[in-house]
This record gives structure tokens, sequence and C-alpha cells, in this order.
């Protein structure tokens, strides 16, 4: 391990200047919410740590993670975060191909053992011994298990590695399976989104290597940091909500007006993530901004909530789709009109035994 | 006629005698004290609020354009009354579960099903055939009859349990995750999956359990009152029950 170049040594080399290197580590600090007083560990940690190799392997997925993660827009994340962790395996980014490829991931394991991380793109199918999705000849599933074995944390990347995403949406025939559900013995921190924000990404590993540990995870185990808050929280159109203004349809004065887009959909409220705040492509806009609702790809099965453009979603339990209120209208509408029939038949019972008392009192009388 | 002849005080100064035919003796039971009535009517009350502005929540009005949006306050009001009477709901049912102990045994019936008792089933059974129209004659009951000590149970007892659980959790959100709210319910996002927005679902499907059941509540309330040999929606204000004969059981 002595033999690997520290962060620093390869910013150098790279040509960043020791200014901008101090920029990136206070960036990164805020970045993650750390006080000022980090900013000197930060830049000690850069500078005596040797690189932390990663293994980034990919499964069942559209590589719109490393789409993202190759986006990282802090200046020198862009150009840095490559060379700071060792990216020692990685399909979409490493030169080497085919055979070269597959023994780079052998090496890395057998070097490092216990002490790379593994970050996991998409997930494995468990259908048919995993024949869904294969790597080298093999599936999938089994170098995830081969290249966990001797990890020291995993990195489930997206919502497909996080929880299944679209692969894993009803009714999932390749059974496609989120890592913490076939990994069950190492620490996972999960990242989820379609894809996950680019200065998320790189944020959580800066963290794990600057501090050598996992970020403060929540219930879920994602980053605190990142999915602490909803993108309700700290959505700028937050206003409009509170006071019950609302783009009704898309093409109306309220979407030009730019109110709020809860009755078109939007799952800002129920999404837990950081596109209202760090935003997307270098801090330019996120999905609200432009106009769209939040489709709540960050979340748990957000493919089997219904429409995106719905707030109160379908449920497909009943055989055909309706949401809660037709469902609920329905039983109140039937319990509803029995209740009317039971009442009439009440009247027209007790209507009857009256003329039947009356009729006998009569008699009595006669 | 032979009620006026065989008391001696008249039902009142006004009573003409056709009155007087319908005249009868009843014999009255404190069964609901005070504080349980109490409860029964801000619940109600709460409750009422609660399905008006939750159904506003999932589907909002149309949008209004009063003021500015910092100084218009309308979805804010809205969600602020149905959190409001959430949590007096939530005092409530604490406040009547404390009244189950420490109450008369009618404030128990609530929260107690006699499952194992034969003969409970068995008048169960009575009174879906008194619904029926399958028997002439409804039995008395001082306090709830066993069907509707059934419903109260699946109904009051399960659904609020279930809106004040699902409701906080939600309600939890909005603080945040670090704060003693979410500590306490966060439990239920886990146990849905994850996903925030089936609780909102399960949540809106609570609403129309419980809307189910005040149309039942309220017609059967009303049916039995007059079909029934006892009084109901009295009692439910006075406390007590009165029986309009005095026919054993």
């Amino acid at each position: 391990m002595s033999q690997i170049e520290t962060f620093y040594d390869v910013m150098r080399r790279q040509g960043i200047t020791r200014r901008s290197f101090m920029k990136y580590c206070s960036l990164t600090a805020s970045a993650l919410g750390l006080g000022p007083a980090f900013v000197p560990k930060i830049v000690h940690a850069m500078e005596t740590k040797p690189r932390t190799p990663v293994i980034w392997v990919n499964g069942l997925e559209c590589t719109c993670c490393s789409e993202s993660f190759i986006r990282g827009s802090h200046p020198l994340a862009k150009d840095v975060v490559l060379s700071m962790i060792s990216l020692d395996y990685s399909h979409t980014l490493m030169a080497a191909a085919g055979h070269a490829a597959e023994a780079a991931l052998e090496e890395t394991i057998q070097q490092y053992k216990g002490n790379y991380i593994l970050a996991v793109e998409g997930n494995p199918p468990l259908n048919e011994d995993g024949m869904y999705c294969i790597v080298g000849g093999k599936p999938f599933v089994e170098q995830l298990r081969h290249a966990a074995k001797d990890a020291k944390a995993i990195i489930s990347w997206g919502a497909c590695a996080s929880y299944g995403c679209v692969q894993a949406a009803k009714p999932n025939p390749t059974q496609a399976t989120p890592v913490h559900k076939v990994i069950t013995d190492k620490p996972i921190i999960k990242v989820p989104g379609c894809p996950p924000i680019a200065e998320v990404m790189t944020g959580v590993i800066t963290y794990m290597l600057t501090f050598d540990r996992l970020p403060e995870l929540d219930r879920q185990g994602r980053p605190a940091m990142f999915y602490g808050q909803r993108i309700h929280d700290k959505c700028y159109r937050r206003p409009h909500f509170d006071a019950g203004q609302f783009v009704e349809q898309w093409d109306d004065e309220n979407a030009r007006k730019g109110y709020c887009l809860y009755k078109v959909g939007c799952k800002g409220p129920t999404t837990y993530n950081a596109c209202s705040t760090v935003r997307w492509n270098e801090g330019t806009s996120f999905p609200i901004q432009s106009g769209h609702g939040c489709i709540g790809c960050s979340e748990d099965g957000f493919w089997d909530q219904g429409s995106f453009y719905n707030r109160v979603t379908d449920l497909t339990q009943f055989g055909v789709e309706a949401n809660a209120d037709q469902v609920g209208l329905a039983a109140a509408g039937v319990v509803g009109a029995g209740v009317a029939v039971h009442a009439a038949v009440s009247a027209l019972k007790s209507a009857q035994k009256k003329t039947q008392g009356q009729s006998m009192s009569q008699n009595e009388e006669v | 006629m032979t009620m006026a002849s065989d008391s001696g005080n008249l039902p009142g100064a006004d009573a003409a005698p056709e009155d007087l035919r319908t005249a009868t003796r009843q014999t009255s039971v404190y069964v609901y004290e005070a504080p349980l009535r109490i409860w029964h009517w801000i619940n109600a009350a709460a409750i009422f609020v609660l399905c008006l502005t939750g159904y506003f929540i999932g589907s909002p009005p149309p949008s209004m354009q009063i003021a500015e949006a910092t100084h218009q306050f309308v979805f804010g009001y809205i969600r602020f009354a149905h959190f409001a009477a959430g949590l007096i709901l939530t005092v409530g049912f604490l406040g009547r579960i404390y009244w189950a102990i420490f109450g008369n045994h009618h404030a128990r019936q609530l929260f107690y099903l006699p499952i194992f008792n034969g003969r409970w089933w068995s008048e169960v059974w009575f009174e879906i055939k008194w619904y029926l129209f399958l028997e002439r004659a409804p039995k008395k009951y001082v306090g709830h009859n066993p069907l509707a000590q059934l419903a109260m149970f699946f109904f009051i007892t399960l659904g609020v349990s279930f809106m004040i659980v699902t409701g906080l959790a939600l309600y939890s959100e909005g603080l945040g995750h670090d704060s003693t709210l979410y500590t306490l319910f966060g439990w239920v996002f886990t146990v849905v999956g994850g996903n925030s927005h089936v609780v909102h679902t399960l949540h809106h499907l609570g609403m129309w359990w419980i809307v189910i059941f005040m149309i039942i509540h309220i017609y059967v309330a009303i049916r039995e009152d007059i079909m029934s040999r006892q009084s109901i929606v009295s009692t439910m204000i006075s406390g007590h029950r009165t029986f309009k004969d005095d026919r054993p059981d």
C-alpha cells in the first residue's frame, strides 16, 4: 500500500495548483455540511492518505450513474475524483477490456483484500440462476458476491443497486434484487437516485476517504447529509404550495407563473434527495425548476407508485386501476346505497308491524 | 290509558288523552360517564375536520389568487387544520384509553372483545339476523350490542389507532428526520418498504374506512333509536340508557 500515491501527489502531478487544491478541500467540506475547522482535516487526509482502491461493477443498469458521476461539477472533482480514488476496475471507464479487464479485477481483489471499496451500479437478477445478466461469461451475481467478499464497504449507486428500480418494477420477471438483499454481511451505503446527483456521489466517496468511515446513514442506509430532507422541504416553489396555488394543467397560466406542481403529481413531498439544494449540471437546474414535477426516482419502488402525474396513486390490487379515492368512494357508495335500502325496508317493516298491531287491537276491540 | 290510571302522576299538565295512550314508564341506566361523552363528540368533530381537510390535502381545491404567495396561506391553513385536529384526536384517544382503565366497565367495551365467549358470538349472530329482518324484536343492551362492539373495535379502536400511527409518521416527515416524532414513528416507513408515498396511500384508504364507519354508525344509531327497545342517540348526550319496555333481555 505504501507505494500508492496520496491524493495530493496525484493532484499535483496532474498540474493542479495548491491553491486549487485548497479550494477543492473547502468546497468539499461545505458540500458535506462540515464547518471550516474540517478543511485542514480534509487537506491533511488528502496529503497523507494513500488512494483508496475502488472496484466499480455494473449489473442490470443503464449506466446513468456512471454518466452522472463523470459530470461531477466541482472544478476539481471532474478531473480529480477519478484519480483520487484508484478506480482499478470499471467497465465503462477503464481502457482494458475482456480478459485483461477481468484480470485487473482479480488483481485488485487479491492485492487490497479487505481494503477496497466496492461500488455497485445496477443490481443482480436472481431468476434462472442469474442468467439475465452475464459479465465475463458468468452471472453478475457471482461476480458481485466474489468482489463483495473482501470489500471494506459497499456503495450501492443509484436506484437499481439501492432498491431495484425499473427492472425490479412489478412483475419483475428477472427477479432483479437490490444489493443489500444479496450481500448481507458488509456495510452498505445506499446512494439512490436515477441517477444520483454527481456531487452527491463524489461527496460520499470523499467523505469515506477523508474520514475512513461511512457517513452517518439514515434508517434506510442513505447518507443523511444528502438524503436527510425532502425535495419539498427545500423547494423554491414551496410558498405556492402553502398558498394553495397550483399548476392545474400543463399548459395553463399557473404553469407559466411557476406555481407548485403538487396537483400534477409532483413527488417532492415524499422524496428524500438533495436536488432542490445541490441541483444538477453544475447547479444549473432540477426537474421542478424546469417545470416538471419530481418523479421520486430516489425512493424505494418508485415505478410501482402509479402515474408520475397523479398525487393520489393508482392501486392495482383491485384488478382494475383505481386510486384510493375511487376505491373509497365506491365502497362508501355501496355502503350508502345499502343503508338507504336497509332504511327503506326497515320503514316498510315497521309500518307493516304497526298496521298489524292496529288491526289486532281493532280485532280485540271488536 | 292504563299507565295514567296505574301511576297516578300524569305525564304532563298538557297531556291529551291521545298522548296518554302512548305513555310508558321507562327504566334508565347511567352508562356513559361525562368524560366518555365529551370524548365521543370531540372525536366526532375531529374526524369530520380530518376527513374534509384530509381529502383536500390529497386533492387540493382550485388555485386561489387572493394575495401574493407570501401573504396567502390557503393550503397551509387546510394542512394546519388537519394537523391540529389530528393531534386533538390523538390526545383524545389517549384520554379515552385512560378512561377505559379508570372509568366504568362500559368504557372498556371498545378495547376488549370477548372472542372466547360462545354466548357473545351467538348474540352477534342474533344481531346480524335482526338487521337482516329475520328477528321480530331486538335484545336490550345497557352497553353496546355485540355486533356494535365488534364494529366499534375494528373501525374505531383499530381504525383510529392506524390513522394516528400513520398520521404521526407522516407529520414527523415535516418535522424532519432528527425530530423526536420521527424517532418514535419512523419505523412505519420501514414497515411499508421505505417509500413514504405508500404511507400516504394507506392513510388515504384509512380515511375511507372511517367514512364507511360514519355512514353505518349514524344510520344505525338513528335506526335503533327509532326501532329498538332502547335509547341510542340521547344516551350519548345525557349518558342515560332508557328502555322502552320492561320485558326482560
